[in-house]
């Protein structure tokens, strides 16, 4: 039998500011793996995650349902390029920054906060302030912080990209050993990085914007390098992009 | 900040005083000298201590009632969206009219006692203080906002731990000002009907022709402004401890 997807648009219309960003948009997010959105800046990738995560604010038409849930409700953890860290709270209260919000802070919650910060090597950052970190430990925190809210659906707005290259790979290889068996919805412009976290990769071009490639992609994740995959795929992907960006 | 500093401004400002009243030969019943003023305030230390014991009561009831109604304004104008639609534009009319101009009116209604005092203190630190505190949580970054409504956050621990918070650096500017124009509101309640205060013990100097005394309680009236200013200022920085540690770094690193 195979599970029912994770995240579906079907049909969705959607015009922002007189633009027409979607028009009639269907595709379906598979349960359990990481599928990335790639494309150029403003193509309306965010917007896409925005709706995914039942922002309320954004009018459409068509139906998206995520986790059986349709208008989407609850179902999801957000994690975006700015780390959102709360420079008053401490790096563990930060992490906790959920259950606060929601009153349910509990020991073994907060046992649980601290073993994440231990085994993504920030062990003897619990008690810091966020402005004592650096860039990339700071991620480090905002990436434990959508990890600890414990949803199925993880939406992850350019996460890496304000980071140097080798912190960035760092991140990844981070990201894609927490986030295993997770269903993640991965945005992008790097098709480097699509090409090391996807288990599939959505590229979106054009105005609105559809669907201009949908790759699945075998090996496991993240890829090194050197991966034959990454090798083959590279030069088509980056192709794709600059003829979608052009048309 | 170094103690050795206020030290020597002060010590210059005496100097440049100092300086005026031989450059001028002003006589001492025009403008006394800072020698002369320190001796008096010397000789009339415990009556000058009275009236500031008074004068600074008013002040610092003044600050807290004003700040408290200043934050609780703020908060009903983020809480009750469509009461601050009403009360933005009263909280602007009530600034156009000179606080000066109602210290006449509220002694009469409250009388010679402390009581007028402190109304016109709250009067004058009530919109730096609200205003500062509202602007401060209208631009909190939306995205913020976004990642509670993801998390799913109570309101009211939405308001406690990220909006609050993130207003606190605004609202710390607009309450070192409230502390630099408070006495400002006591001084001028004192001066329309009072009998006791450093505003009132000038009036009454003044009109003795002491100036010598007048300018020792000129003189503790400054000095306490300012150990008010520098203390609410220190507390102020060990609250919003992120922004003064970012302010030291930027000066580091430049």
């Amino acid at each position: 039998m195979v599970a029912a997807p994770a995240i579906v648009f079907d049909g969705v219309s959607l015009a922002f500011a007189g633009r027409r960003l979607f028009q009639d948009l269907s595709f379906t997010i598979d349960r359990g793996s990481c599928t990335c959105l790639l494309g150029p800046s403003g193509c309306g990738k965010s917007t896409i995650l925005k709706l995914v995560s039942g922002n309320t604010s954004l009018v459409y038409t068509g139906n998206i349902c995520c986790e059986g849930k349709s208008p989407p409700n609850g179902s999801t953890a957000w994690m975006a390029q700015q780390d959102l860290l709360l420079p008053w709270l401490s790096v563990l209260d930060n992490v906790m920054l959920g259950a606060k919000l929601r009153g349910q802070v509990t020991t073994a919650l907060r046992e649980k906060g601290g073993d994440l910060l231990v085994q993504a090597g920030l062990g003897d950052a619990v008690h810091a302030f966020p402005d004592t970190l650096s860039g990339g430990m700071r991620q480090r925190v905002a990436l434990l912080r959508t990890l600890m809210e414990n949803r199925s659906v993880l939406l992850m707005d350019e996460p890496f990209s304000a980071l140097d290259a080798l912190t960035r790979i760092r991140l990844q290889n981070l990201a894609a050993r927490f986030t295993s068996g997770a269903t993640v919805l991965l945005v992008t412009h790097d098709p480097l990085e699509a090409l090391r976290m996807g288990n599939r990769i959505l590229v979106l071009a054009g105005e609105p914007v559809a669907i201009a490639a949908d790759l699945s992609l075998r090996g496991a994740v993240p890829r090194d390098a050197d991966d034959p995959e990454i090798a083959t795929l590279y030069p088509e992907l980056v192709n794709l992009l600059m003829t979608g960006a052009t048309a | 900040m170094k103690l050795w500093r206020p030290a020597i401004i002060a010590a210059g400002l005496a100097l440049c005083w100092q300086l005026v009243v031989f450059l001028t030969a002003a006589p001492p019943y025009i403008l006394p000298g800072p020698v002369a003023t320190a001796s008096v305030l010397i000789s009339h230390f415990s009556l000058l201590l009275h009236h500031l014991r008074t004068t600074f009561t008013e002040i610092i009831l003044g600050l807290v009632i004003g700040t408290l109604f200043g934050v609780s304004a703020a908060l009903a104008m983020i809480l009750l969206p469509r009461l601050k639609s009403w009360m933005l534009p009263v909280l602007v009319i009530s600034q156009a009219i000179p606080v000066f101009a109602l210290a006449p009116v509220l002694v009469l209604w409250l009388g010679y006692g402390m009581a007028s005092k402190v109304a016109m203190t709250v009067l004058i630190i009530f919109f730096p203080v609200s205003s500062s505190f509202y602007s401060g949580m209208q631009r909190i970054n939306p995205d913020l906002l976004e990642l509670a409504r993801i998390m799913q956050g109570r309101r009211t621990a939405v308001l406690r731990y990220i909006v609050i918070p993130s207003a606190l650096p605004s609202f710390a500017a607009g309450l070192r000002v409230a502390a630099a124009v408070a006495p400002i509101g006591a001084i001028v309640g004192e001066w329309v009907g009072s009998s006791s205060g450093l505003g009132f013990y000038m009036l009454y100097t003044n009109g003795r022709m002491q100036i010598d005394l007048m300018f020792a309680a000129l003189t503790v009236l400054s000095a306490a402004s300012l150990i008010l200013y520098f203390t609410i200022d220190y507390f102020l920085d060990k609250l919003v401890f992120w922004e003064t540690a970012k302010e030291m770094s930027h000066v580091v690193q430049s």
